[in-house]
C-alpha cells in the first residue's frame, strides 16, 4: 500500500509538472498579450514595455517558466495582473464556495441518478423505464447554461421558491447544484439501470426469488449493495467533469467560486489566475482519482492495489 | 496674453470653452435630494482593484471617483470642467505652467489632512515605472516625465510643492488638455503612508479624500461603501450606503430587479430584453438613455492592399448601410459619419460624411482598378451582437463585389491582430470602440489616429499616419488659452475633415446607454448617464423613499 501510494504520488507531481508546462506554453503561445491588457487603451508604447519589463515577459519562455516552477515550489502562485493581489489569496477566498458546490452537486446526483436508474432497471422494458431513459438522456445532452437558466426562470422568477443567484443561504445553493447534479444524473441513472440490471440476472438473485424472499428485500439488501459498486467508483472521476461545469454554473449563478474567477480571468488573459486554477482543477483531478482507487478495494474486495 | 486668475473666471471661460453655462461647484447639490438610504447595485464581473493609478475597467471607473479625488473634476452629469481638490488655478500666459491652490481642511479617510506634498507623490507614484499605471502616459507633458518614465529619476521634476495649500506644475510643451489631465482617475490624491503600508494591496485597502469609504471587501461576492460623514462637498454624499453585488450576470440582475431586490443593473439591459422592457411603461419609464464619448468603426489597414488606395477606402464608406446595423442593435445607437462622438466638443454638425450609395462605391472600386471587387478578411469580436455586425457589413460589402470572410476571435485576439501591421486588413471596433479618457476632441486622435498610435501593439489598426495632421495636432493642443477654444475646436473639426477625406475608417455609429434603475431612486437623469463618472454618479444620486 505504501509503495502503491508513494508511486502514485510521484506520478501525481509529474502530471502536475505536465499540466503547468502545457498550460504555461499555451498561453505563451496565444496571439494575446496580457501586457495590453495591464495597460489598457490609452498607455504609450513605452508604458507598455515599462510594464513588460517589471512583469518579466520581455525574458524568453524557458526563463519564465523556470521562475513561475522556482515560485511554485516553495508555494506561491504569483499576483494577478489585472487584479495585482496574491493568486492564492484569491483562490484559497474562492475555494469553500466551490467545494460546497460539489457537494450539492454529488447529493443531487446520486439522489437523482442512483433513484432513477433504480427504478428503471426494477421496471425493465416498460414505459416508465423508457421515460426515465429519456430523461436522463436529456440531462446529459442539455448544455448546463440552458439547464441553469430553465431552473432559474421556473424556480427563482415565477415561482419564486429560491433566491435568484446569488451565494449565503443553503436555498441559494439547491439551483446550482440541481444544475450541475442533473449532468451526472443521467450518467449515473444509466449506469446504475445496466449494472442494477446485471446484478438482477445473477444466480444468487435467482436464488433468493426462488427462496421466496419479498421483492423489496432482494432489490435493496441483495441486489443493490452489488450494483452500486461500480457507480460509486465513478465519483472521483467525476470531480475533473465539475472542475470543468463549474466555469459555466457559476458564472449562471453568480456563484463566488473557482469556476467563475477562472472566467474572468480568462477573458482578460490574467495569466497567473488562470494557471493556479489550472493547476487546483487539475490536482484536484488526480486527487478524486487517486480517492477513488484506494476506496474502490474496500467496497470490492476483488480489486488489489498494486 | 494676459494672466488670468481661475476658480470662477477660468470656470466659466473654460465652461464657454466646453459650450455650457457655468456654475460653481459648491452649487451642485440638488436641493430635492434626500439625506440616507441603502442601495444595492450590481456588475458582472468582480472589481480588479480599486487603486486610482491601476484601476481603469468599467466597474472600478466612478467607484474610484467616489473613493477619491482629483485636483480637477466635472459638473455632475455634464462634461463640463471645475476645480475639486483645487480651490483655484493659475495658467501661466505660455501655457507651459498650471498653479493649484488647494482646499483647506480636506482630509483623507483615515484622519489625516490632504496637503500639496500628498499631490506631488501621488503623481510621482503614477508615473513611476514600477506602479505598472496604465494611465503613465497622460502625464507625458510634465517636466520629468520622461526621465522618471525611465526610471532614471523617483520624482517629477516639474511638480513643485510651494506650501503646504500650494502646488505648480511645469511642462515641457504648452498642453491644452492638462487641466483633464488633473480630473482623470490616474491622478487622484492618494496618501503615502496608507500606500506604503499595503503596498500591491493598496487597490484592495483604498484610502481616498472621497464621498464614500470602503467598508468592507468580499472577494468575489461584494464591496460595500460607507458615506465619509467628513466629506469636503459639504451636503455630500446623499447615500448612506452602497452595496456593490458581482458575479451577476445581466439577466440574472435584470430578473432581481424587476422582482424589486436590487436598484441599479450596471452592466445595462441585456439585448435579449431590451424590446421586452422597452415596450413595458412601467419599466421603460425607469431606463435613461444618454449619449456616450464612444465611437464604433470599421478600420481598413492602410498600409495593406487595396487598402492602401484611397478610393477603395471611400468606397466602403459609401458601401455600409448603418441605419440598418443600427436595427440589429435594437435602435441603441445614432449613425457616425465621423470619428468625434455628437457630444464632444469639436464635432463638425455641418458635415455630411459619406452618403450610403451602392453605385458610387462601385463606380469608386472600378476606378480603383477593382471592377469585380476582391477577397479580404474581416476581424471581429465573438460575443452577440458584434458578429450579427460583422455579418450586414459582410452582405454591405458584397453587394459592391468585396468579399470578406469573418474573423471572429476573443477581444484580446482582435487586439493583436489590429496592433500587428500585416495583422488584419479590416477590424470591425465593436466591443472594443473608442470611449474618450476625457471630453476632449484630441484624447479620439493619438492614440487611434495619429502616428504615435500607429505601431505594433498600438491601438491605431488602420496604421494611418499623416505627419502633416501631427503637426496641426500639436499645434491645436499648444492653444491653452480658454478664450481661444472656439479657433482649438476649429482646428480639430478640420483635422477630423481631412481624416475623412483619407477614409483610414468606416464610422457606423455613435453608442447610446441605457441605465435601468428601481422606482426609489431620484436625481436628475443624467447622473445615470453621466458621460465621465461612468457608468453612472454615485456621491449625487439618492433614494426618495428615505424619511
Amino acid at each position: 500500500m505504501i509503495t502503491y501510494l508513494g508511486r502514485r504520488l510521484i506520478q501525481t507531481l509529474l502530471i502536475l509538472l505536465g499540466v503547468s508546462l502545457i498550460t504555461f506554453a499555451l498561453l505563451y503561445l496565444l496571439p494575446a498579450d496580457p501586457v495590453r491588457q495591464i495597460a489598457g487603451r490609452s498607455a504609450t508604447p513605452q508604458t507598455v514595455e515599462n510594464i513588460r519589463q517589471q512583469l518579466g515577459l520581455d525574458q524568453p519562455f524557458v526563463v519564465q517558466y523556470w521562475h513561475y516552477l522556482t515560485r511554485l515550489i516553495s508555494g506561491d502562485l504569483g499576483r494577478s495582473y489585472i487584479q495585482r493581489s496574491e493568486v492564492t489569496e484569491l483562490i484559497v477566498s474562492r475555494l469553500p464556495a466551490s467545494l460546497l458546490l460539489m457537494v450539492g452537486a454529488i447529493l443531487c446526483e446520486l439522489l437523482i441518478g442512483l433513484s432513477m436508474g433504480l427504478i428503471a432497471a426494477v421496471k425493465r422494458g416498460t414505459a416508465t423505464d423508457q421515460t426515465l431513459m429519456v430523461a436522463s438522456f436529456v440531462g446529459v445532452s442539455a448544455p448546463q447554461f440552458v439547464v441553469g437558466l430553465l431552473l432559474l426562470y421556473v424556480f427563482a422568477v415565477r415561482l419564486s421558491w429560491f433566491p435568484i443567484g446569488g451565494y449565503g443561504t443553503w436555498r441559494h445553493l439547491v439551483l446550482p447544484s440541481l444544475t450541475m447534479g442533473i449532468l451526472g444524473a443521467g450518467w449515473y441513472a444509466r449506469m446504475m439501470r445496466s449494472s442494477m440490471i446485471d446484478v438482477l440476472r445473477q444466480d444468487y438473485v435467482r436464488t433468493a426469488r426462488a427462496k421466496g424472499l419479498a421483492r423489496g428485500a432482494i432489490i435493496f439488501r441483495h441486489a443493490l449493495p452489488n450494483a452500486i459498486l461500480p457507480v460509486i467508483a465513478m465519483i472521483g472521476i467525476d470531480i475533473g467533469i465539475f472542475m470543468g461545469g463549474i466555469v459555466v454554473v457559476e458564472s449562471v449563478f453568480g456563484w463566488p467560486g473557482i469556476g467563475q474567477l477562472a472566467w474572468q480571468a480568462i477573458q482578460r488573459v490574467d495569466i497567473p489566475i488562470i494557471m493556479g486554477v489550472t493547476l487546483v482543477s487539475a490536482f484536484a483531478i488526480v486527487l478524486g482519482n487517486l480517492l477513488a482507487d484506494i476506496i474502490a478495494p474496500f467496497i470490492d474486495p476483488r480489486i488489489k492495489l498494486r | 496674453m494676459k494672466k488670468f486668475l481661475a476658480s470662477t473666471v477660468a470656470a466659466s471661460a473654460l465652461a464657454l470653452m466646453l459650450g455650457m453655462t457655468s456654475a460653481r461647484a459648491e452649487d451642485t447639490v440638488d436641493p430635492n435630494a434626500k439625506q440616507g438610504g441603502e442601495i444595492i447595485a450590481t456588475y458582472k464581473d468582480d472589481v480588479t482593484t480599486l487603486d486610482p493609478a491601476i484601476g481603469y475597467d468599467w466597474q472600478n471607473w466612478s467607484m474610484i471617483k467616489s473613493l477619491f479625488d482629483g485636483l480637477m473634476d466635472y459638473e455632475p452629469g455634464t462634461t463640463k470642467l471645475k476645480p475639486d481638490l483645487a480651490e483655484s488655478y493659475e495658467i501661466s500666459p505660455d501655457g507651459k505652467t498650471f498653479t493649484f491652490r488647494l482646499r483647506h481642511g480636506v482630509k483623507f479617510h483615515n484622519g489625516r489632512e490632504m496637503t500639496a506634498d500628498d499631490v506631488k507623490y501621488s503623481l510621482d507614484r503614477v508615473t513611476n515605472p514600477k506602479t505598472q499605471s496604465p494611465g503613465a502616459g497622460f502625464f507625458g507633458s510634465i517636466k520629468g516625465y520622461d526621465d522618471v518614465a525611465a526610471g532614471k529619476a523617483d520624482s517629477l521634476a516639474g511638480v513643485t510643492v510651494v506650501d503646504p495649500y500650494t502646488v505648480k506644475f511645469e511642462l515641457s510643451r504648452p498642453d491644452a488638455t492638462f487641466l483633464h489631465v488633473m480630473a482623470i482617475n490616474f491622478s487622484h490624491v492618494v496618501p503615502k503612508e496608507e500606500v506604503e503600508k499595503y503596498g500591491a494591496d493598496f487597490g484592495k485597502h483604498p484610502v481616498g479624500t472621497g464621498a464614500f469609504k470602503l467598508a468592507e471587501w468580499t472577494l468575489g461576492q461584494r464591496i460595500v461603501f460607507e458615506r465619509n460623514p467628513d466629506y469636503w462637498h459639504k451636503g455630500l454624499p446623499h447615500l448612506d450606503k452602497i452595496t456593490f453585488e458581482v458575479g451577476q450576470e445581466p439577466i440574472v440582475a435584470l430578473l432581481r430587479l424587476q422582482k424589486g431586490e436590487i436598484d441599479l443593473p450596471l452592466d445595462g439591459i441585456p439585448p435579449a430584453k431590451f424590446q421586452e422592457v422597452m415596450s413595458d411603461p412601467e419599466q421603460k419609464a425607469r431606463v435613461v438613455e444618454g449619449g456616450q464619448l464612444h465611437t464604433g468603426y470599421i478600420t481598413m489597414n492602410t498600409t495593406m492592399a487595396p487598402f492602401d488606395n484611397v478610393k477603395v477606402r471611400q468606397a466602403v464608406n459609401m458601401a455600409i448601410n448603418k441605419a440598418r446595423i443600427i436595427q440589429i442593435i435594437n435602435g441603441r445607437a445614432v449613425p457616425a459619419n465621423q470619428p468625434l462622438p455628437p457630444s464632444m466638443p469639436a464635432y463638425d454638425k455641418q458635415y455630411k460624411g459619406y452618403p450610403y450609395d451602392v453605385a458610387k462605391a462601385k463606380a469608386l472600386l472600378a476606378e480603383a482598378g477593382h471592377p469585380d471587387g476582391f477577397d479580404t478578411q474581416l476581424f471581429a469580436m465573438n460575443t452577440d451582437p458584434n458578429p450579427r455586425i460583422a455579418q450586414a457589413i459582410q452582405q454591405d460589402l458584397a453587394a459592391i463585389g468585396i468579399k470578406a470572410s469573418i474573423q471572429a476571435l476573443a477581444q484580446a485576439n482582435v487586439i493583436a491582430a489590429g496592433g500587428d501591421k500585416a495583422g488584419a486588413p479590416m477590424i470591425w471596433s465593436g466591443g472594443m470602440g473608442w470611449i474618450a479618457d476625457f471630453p476632449d476632441p484630441s484624447n479620439f486622435y493619438g492614440p487611434i489616429l495619429g502616428c504615435a498610435g500607429a505601431v505594433p501593439g498600438g491601438w491605431n489598426w488602420s496604421w494611418y499616419c499623416n505627419k502633416d495632421l501631427d503637426a496641426k495636432a500639436a499645434e491645436a493642443d499648444s492653444i491653452v488659452d480658454p478664450a481661444k477654444s472656439d479657433e482649438r475646436y476649429k482646428m480639430w473639426s478640420d483635422i477630423y475633415a481631412k481624416i475623412m477625406a483619407d477614409a483610414p475608417w468606416a464610422p457606423v455609429f455613435n453608442e447610446q446607454r441605457f441605465t435601468m434603475k428601481s422606482a426609489r431612486m431620484g436625481g436628475a437623469d443624467n447622473l445615470y448617464v453621466d458621460p465621465v463618472h461612468v457608468p453612472i454618479n454615485y456621491d449625487n444620486v439618492y433614494v426618495k423613499d428615505v424619511q
